[in-house]
């Protein structure tokens, strides 16, 4: 009742206001400065533009850092004089890169790719983009707090940037950031000033995660447009929601983990140090009672629903990418929001698997394999369902599609092998070995960075009303395919040799020496999947200016709203009213009709969905 | 030079790729946005299918080439090895089966139902059935790994046997050191201030406890019987190490200020390894498996398995850490004109040799 009473009083006030913003809005492009429609912008389209291109910028950092390592592991004699010429001393040193170096290198690479790149980058650009466009809104609930979560994105890039150039070097000691290694000064260079700045760009990275997290929520479940009920959302909006669900409730637990790791740096407290002696200054240090591992359940708190919030929403753009070009519905909506459901449920109960060889309570251990086990059964689902999408569908082959297929795949191969490591009593083997490496390169790095590159090749033409070049995308799509398989397949046997991850040198072990020939084979194509991205960096940015122009509104014949706005779509993106939901987003091939959009009523004989 | 020249070739390909690029589009807009996507579509699902044959034969090649460098490629050399060995095969015949039904599906229908004017894409939202299906299977396959995986982790992680060696080892930036608890069993208190490296105390063994007297520290090497447990009492003095033994298949974290343990059995003497692998060279060794430094590449101890007569010449070599801290209590020691007159010796010689510099 009272309820009710209150939607009305909504509608009635939304009304007006929504007419009033019309035209004030129309009223004030003329009056948009270049700082207020570039910079400073409110508008939900430029956030995710910012998003996308600074996660554009932290993706080749951190593959130019990752061709680095790939250099010094695959050629550790070699000298190269060039590359020290160019980067100095510190880096390099006769010619090789410094162990010093190597570990920085190592280290600021995952963390920028991880959240810089795959969070920021990906759930930040999408959901920016889409979440309005496709639920039906003029913008975020909170313009201003979204612009705040960009800038504190950026004001994150620049201090984590920084660390690169402070003289005892960017902090090393992996991306996890295991104290004590992180929290003593004297264990490691880069555990001085270069780990203060890391610590405090990831502070502020929470921030604009949780800023920008509580405004997705918001406006997914108050800003639907007329008719949009919530299981008439396209899978993206389910993907990006429950991501912004899992970031909101676990990045907070992240953040204390580092502010306890602060005081422990700085301030003296004991929260992670006991019983610890530094050589390199011959001292024992005071702190007692700590516990080291405490820092692991509360990073991993994080660190595993993170993993969710980078594949769920290129799961949420490929479910709805392989939809429309398979000219199919989705096969089981239901099953999929439930999986989504499922996942992000189970994602928060499985993060001591990353912990079962640090002494943890093997009973402790057990609950979570099963936990983690069971977390295959939805992606299971997930995968099914995509290849019954396929099935009897009328394909066709754009980029994007081709990166959805492509992530498919990558996650079958890279989810695979997450059921042998979630098995503590393989885990206790292959744990911190190359087989990690290749496990959760595929299933989150490149099969997410396929869902990110299948999305930008997908909604490019609503982001800049021009196409990507599609051959460029194809020699983009088959080069990094076949890359990305011949980089991270051959690790799996490394790993399952033993070799450990994060060793900047192999040579001097007669249990991993083995290899040599093959880290070789596998940096060289590193390299060269690196160059291919360049090409779709160049084929990005000419095509914003030169690109083949979109004509029609809706390019790929699809359903969603966002095709329902004009090509270039002014702040506010619909002119006049927003459009009504009448249907579920994936009417496509229904009764004989090519594709039926979400804003068209359901005919008369019609069965809806 | 052959840089530059490396570049110049690396722009030149990428021009000639753009405007390749750059044509194929211009042709695709005279064809017609119809005609160009039937030709795409053709290409793209003629490579889906050669993916998937190259890729297939691919990961077979692979196998062949890499399979022999794996451990699976020999016996694990302990019993909780041989059951993790034996888990492995488990799971990777059913996620195989998976593996190559799901892509292989995968990529046939992207080719097989490419975009044809002959055939209508099939409205088929949903079936319960099929999903119902789909969620059990994977369910059922689940719970039989986790029956298998439990089982083995509580016999992994359960009570070493009473009769198991029992060896103390403490990582360190960057090495190992081990403590052997001596004739009485037992090992002595320690306490991480009493640590002095300098006074060959490098794990702050405490004199004050007698248990420490015959308390025998190596570093680098730890010797241990073949077929006879061994249980490692697992310490850190710094940062988080972690014990990875490869070829036993286990590994523990070593975490300071928490101690944590692992035992197993090893299976074949070091000597009886370099046999069977026909590796001259091979050792046990023990790998950090957790980032700890700068240093952390290089930080290896050795595992000598060796018989249980070796073991015991071998311990009976070793003087108690207690007596090189203290060597006047040290009962090979008690002969003190013999000491007095090696110091001696080595002085005089030392005299001659400035003098002879000197001449």
């Amino acid at each position: 009742m009272s309820n009710e009473a209150s939607m009305h009083a909504d509608t009635s006030v939304n009304v007006p206001v929504e007419v009033h913003h019309h035209e004030e809005h129309a009223h004030h492009h003329h009056h948009e400065s270049f700082i207020t429609k570039y910079v400073f912008s409110q508008d939900h389209k430029m956030i995710a533009k910012q998003f996308l291109i600074t996660g554009m910028i932290w993706a080749v950092i951190g593959g130019l850092m990752s061709v680095l390592f790939r250099l010094q592991l695959g050629y550790p004699e070699e000298k190269f004089m060039w590359l020290q010429d160019l980067m100095g001393k510190w880096w390099f040193e006769d010619g090789h890169l410094t162990a010093q170096a190597y570990y920085a290198l190592v280290t600021t690479h995952g963390t920028v790719l991880i959240f810089f790149v795959l969070t920021a980058g990906l759930s930040g650009t999408f959901a920016n983009l889409l979440i309005p466009l496709q639920v039906g809104a003029r913008d975020m609930a909170s313009p201003l707090l979204n612009m705040l979560s960009y800038w504190f994105f950026f004001l994150a890039s620049v201090i984590m940037f920084s660390s690169i150039f402070v003289s005892t070097g960017p902090f090393s000691g992996g991306w996890t950031a295991y104290p004590p290694l992180s929290a003593l000064h004297d264990a490691s260079p880069g555990s001085q000033h270069g780990m203060d700045l890391w610590l405090i760009a990831m502070a502020v990275f929470v921030v604009s995660s949780l800023l920008g997290g509580l405004n997705y929520i918001v406006t997914i479940l108050n800003m639907r447009t007329k008719g949009m009920s919530m299981t008439r959302l396209p899978l993206t909006i389910w993907g990006l929601f429950f991501t912004a669900i899992l970031g909101v409730l676990s990045f907070p637990v992240l953040l204390s983990g580092f502010i306890l790791l602060i005081f422990d740096r700085n301030f003296g407290t004991s929260f992670y140090l006991s019983d610890i002696f530094v050589a390199t200054t011959n001292t024992a240090l005071p702190n007692e009672g700590g516990n080291a591992i405490l820092f692991q359940h509360l990073f991993w708190f994080l660190g595993h629903p993170e993993v969710y919030i980078i594949a769920l929403p290129a799961m949420g753009i490929v479910s709805e990418i392989i939809s429309t070009n398979s000219r199919k519905p989705i096969f089981g909506y239901m099953a999929m929001v439930a999986s989504f459901f499922a996942i992000a449920t189970l994602s928060f109960l499985v993060w001591a698997h990353h912990m079962f060889v640090t002494g943890m309570n093997p009973f402790l251990g057990s609950i979570f394999v099963l936990l983690t086990l069971l977390i295959a059964v939805p992606s299971a689902i997930k995968v099914f369902n995509w290849l019954t999408t396929l099935w009897r569908g009328s394909i066709r082959f754009t980029p994007a599609m081709l990166f959805a297929i492509g992530f498919v795949s990558m996650f079958i191969s890279g989810g695979l092998t997450g059921i042998w490591l979630g098995n503590s009593a393989l885990d206790i083997h292959l744990h911190d070995t190359y087989f990690v490496i290749a496990h959760f390169h595929l299933v989150m790095g490149v099969a997410s960075m396929f869902g990110m590159f299948a999305g930008i090749y997908h909604w490019f033409p609503k982001m800049y009303g021009r196409y990507l070049n599609n051959t460029l995308g194809y020699i983009h799509f088959w080069i990094t395919m076949i890359g990305a398989y011949l980089i991270f397949w051959p690790m799996h046997y490394e790993g399952l040799a033993g070799m450990p991850r994060r060793y900047f040198d192999y040579s001097t072990w007669v249990s991993f020496n083995q290899f040599e020939g093959l880290n070789r084979v596998i940096s060289i194509v590193a390299i060269i999947v690196f160059a291919v991205q360049i090409l779709f960096l160049f084929n990005f940015f000419y095509s914003i200016f030169k690109g083949r122009k979109v004509t029609t509104q809706n390019p790929w014949e699809s359903n969603t709203l966002e095709w329902t706005t004009p090509i270039h779509p002014g702040h506010g993106n619909w002119v006049g009213e927003i459009p009504e939901v009448h249907r579920w987003p994936y009417d496509y091939g229904k009764d004989g009709r090519n594709f039926i959009p979400q804003n068209v009523p359901v005919g008369e004989n019609e069965a809806s969905h | 030079m052959s840089m530059f020249f490396t570049i110049a070739v690396i722009v030149l390909v990428f021009l000639i790729i753009f405007q390749i690029a750059k044509a194929s589009e211009y042709v695709s807009v005279i064809k017609g946005e119809e005609k160009a996507r039937a030709d795409q579509n053709k290409v793209n699902g003629f490579l889906m299918i050669a993916f998937l044959i190259a890729g297939l034969f691919g990961v077979y090649f692979c196998n062949k080439v890499l399979y022999p460098d794996t451990l699976l490629s020999h016996e694990a050399a302990s019993v909780q090895g041989e059951k993790v060995d034996s888990m492995l095969w488990i799971t990777i015949v059913i996620t195989g089966v998976v593996f190559f039904i799901t892509q292989i599906l995968l990529f046939y229908f992207s080719y097989k139902y490419q975009e044809s004017k002959k055939r209508k894409a099939y409205y088929y939202p949903h079936n319960n059935k099929l999903e119902v299906i789909w969620t059990a299977v994977p369910a059922i396959a689940l719970t039989a790994l986790i029956v298998f995986g439990l089982k083995n982790w509580f016999a992994f992680t359960g009570p070493a046997p009473k009769e198991a060696l029992q060896v103390e080892i403490t990582g360190k930036q960057f090495g190992w050191i081990f403590r052997y608890p001596g004739m009485d069993q037992t090992f002595g208190k320690k306490y991480y201030k009493l640590i002095d490296d300098a006074n060959s105390n490098s794990l702050g063994q405490d004199w004050k406890d007698s248990k420490n007297f015959d308390d025998v520290v190596v570093s680098q090497t730890m010797y241990c019987v073949v077929n006879r447990p061994v249980n490692l009492r697992i310490f850190s003095r710094d940062v988080i190490h972690d014990v990875g033994l490869s070829e036993f298949r286990l590994k523990q974290d070593a975490v300071p200020g928490t101690p944590t343990s692992l035992w197993f059995t090893p299976k074949f003497t070091t000597k009886e390894m370099k046999e069977k692998l026909g590796k001259p060279d091979f050792q046990y060794e023990i790998s950090c498996d957790q980032m700890c430094g700068n240093g952390h590449y290089s930080m290896k101890g050795v595992i000598e398995v060796v018989t249980q007569e070796e073991y015991d010449v071998w311990l009976a070599q070793q003087k108690p850490n207690y007596y090189t801290v203290f060597p006047d209590k040290d009962p090979s020691n008690q002969k003190p004109q013999l000491a007095t007159d090696s110091t001696k010796t080595t002085a005089s010689v030392k005299t001659t040799d400035v003098v002879k510099t000197k001449m």
